[in-house]
Parts: structure tokens; C-alpha cells; sequence
């Protein structure tokens, strides 16, 4: 599990790859609200492409920075999102609250 | 389901670590009905809940333990059964209602419904104080020039 992130001109992109299930969701939340409180984006960026399996934590994951960006008056979205995440992502309708790319 | 056709049992302990252990697991004992790509990750997805379900509910003071049986039936099925003998599930129903969390934020309530979506069957016994037990099943499809 790894969170890779770039920021430039308030717009946070973190790469997150491995295995995301409930072992590591914590960690995962806690890099990611440690990022965004350092950079205040205005957008937060999700890139799937190294994400090799997720379950439901995937989804409390998503569901947590949806909200963080919402207090912040920002926008969050997901890309690179590979099948197996976006099955699992569909299956709870998370696609109605963040953009996918 | 059939008569079995093979089958194993693994019993661990709650501990999180054990839940990518788990998948993985089904993914292998899986890998004798050839499964598709698709079809071999709805069984890890499956598991996965099914899994983290036992280690965050069943036992939430202490570790205990969990058994996960593996069977192939004669009609090129899977099941799974995932058992644990912690506090048990006061209300099946409810639980299984999307979005119905009890844990932390780490969960999002969605366990069961992925499990009920991506798998065939989802049956969910539970007795307060004795335990729970899923089982879950999976018919794969045969593939064209394999026997």
C-alpha cells in the first residue's frame, strides 16, 4: 500500500496503489487527510492506476474524501480507476457523488 | 449445491493482516474451475467482506477465531463458508440493509451488499453470543474447449 502525491496550483493529486482493504484503510485516510491539510486544494485528484484489489474499505476511503473536499468548498474525483475498483465502486453508487475520469 | 467435489478449511486468527490472506486463498483453491478474471476477483471481493465482517464484528475486545471453508461442487460451483463463534449479529435483516454500519469509519456499510451482488447466493446465519456464519456461493462458467 503507497500514496504517492503532487500538488500544484491547489490541486492535490494522489496516487494510491497496492492492496486497499480495511488492514490498511486507516493509514490510507490518515496520508490523505495529512495531505489535504497541508495543501488546502480546491481539487483532490485520486489516481487508481496501481490500485491492484479494493473492497468496501475502498469505498469509506472515497466516501471521506468526498467529505474533507466538501468542508474545504472543493471538488474531489477519481481516474485510472481499474475494474475491479469500479465494480465494487458501482455496486455502492458511489459514481452519483465523485466524478470518475 | 452438489456433492463436493474438493474442498479445504482454513482457520485463522481475526487478526486484519489475515484478510488479504483469505482472498488470496479463495483465489487459489478458485483457480481449479478456471475462472474468468472477473469472475476470481468478485470471489476475492466477496471474501474480503465476508472476512473483515468476522475480524471487525465477531470478536471486538479480543482476537478469536475464524474458519473459512472452500468447496467445488459438481455443478462448477463455489462455496464459501466464512464462521466465526464471536458476538453474533442481533438483527440479520438490518445488517444486511446497504449503507447499515455499526463499525468505524473505516467501514462503509456496504460489506453484505457486495457480497449479495457478486456472488449467486448470500445466506447469513446468526445467534447473539454463538456466532455467525456466511455462506456464500459462486457458479462459474465453463469455458468453451475446456473440459
Amino acid at each position: 500500500m503507497a500514496i504517492t502525491c503532487s500538488e500544484s496550483e491547489r490541486c492535490l493529486k494522489a496516487a494510491i496503489s497496492g492492496e486497499l482493504d480495511h488492514h490498511h484503510a486507516r493509514q490510507v485516510m490518515e496520508e490523505l487527510d495529512r495531505q489535504i491539510d497541508a495543501a488546502l486544494p480546491r481539487r483532490l485528484i485520486l489516481d487508481l492506476e496501481g490500485l491492484a484489489f479494493t473492497d468496501s474499505s475502498g469505498i469509506a476511503v472515497l466516501i471521506r474524501a468526498f467529505r474533507r473536499m466538501g468542508q474545504l468548498g472543493g471538488e474531489v474525483s477519481v481516474c485510472n480507476v481499474p475494474e475491479q475498483a469500479r465494480k465494487v465502486f458501482c455496486a455502492a453508487g458511489v459514481q452519483k457523488l465523485i466524478r470518475f475520469e | 449445491m452438489k456433492k463436493a467435489e474438493n474442498y479445504t478449511t482454513l482457520t485463522f486468527p481475526s487478526r486484519s493482516s489475515n484478510e488479504g490472506f483469505a482472498r488470496a486463498a479463495a483465489a487459489c483453491f478458485a483457480a481449479q474451475l478456471d475462472p474468468t478474471l472477473d469472475e476470481l476477483n468478485d470471489v476475492k471481493t466477496a471474501v474480503s467482506e465476508a472476512v473483515t465482517n468476522a475480524i471487525v464484528h465477531a470478536y471486538p475486545d479480543c482476537l478469536g477465531k475464524i474458519s473459512m471453508r472452500l468447496s467445488l461442487g459438481e455443478d462448477h460451483s463455489l462455496e464459501i463458508v466464512v464462521r466465526d463463534w464471536g458476538v453474533g449479529i442481533p438483527d440479520v435483516a438490518q445488517a444486511r440493509q446497504p449503507l447499515y454500519t455499526t463499525g468505524s469509519e473505516e467501514r462503509s456499510g456496504m460489506g453484505f451488499t457486495i457480497m449479495e451482488s457478486f456472488m449467486d447466493l448470500l445466506r447469513v446465519r446468526s445467534q447473539p453470543g454463538k456466532g455467525t456464519t456466511v455462506t456464500m456461493r459462486k457458479r462459474i462458467s465453463r469455458r468453451a474447449g475446456v473440459q
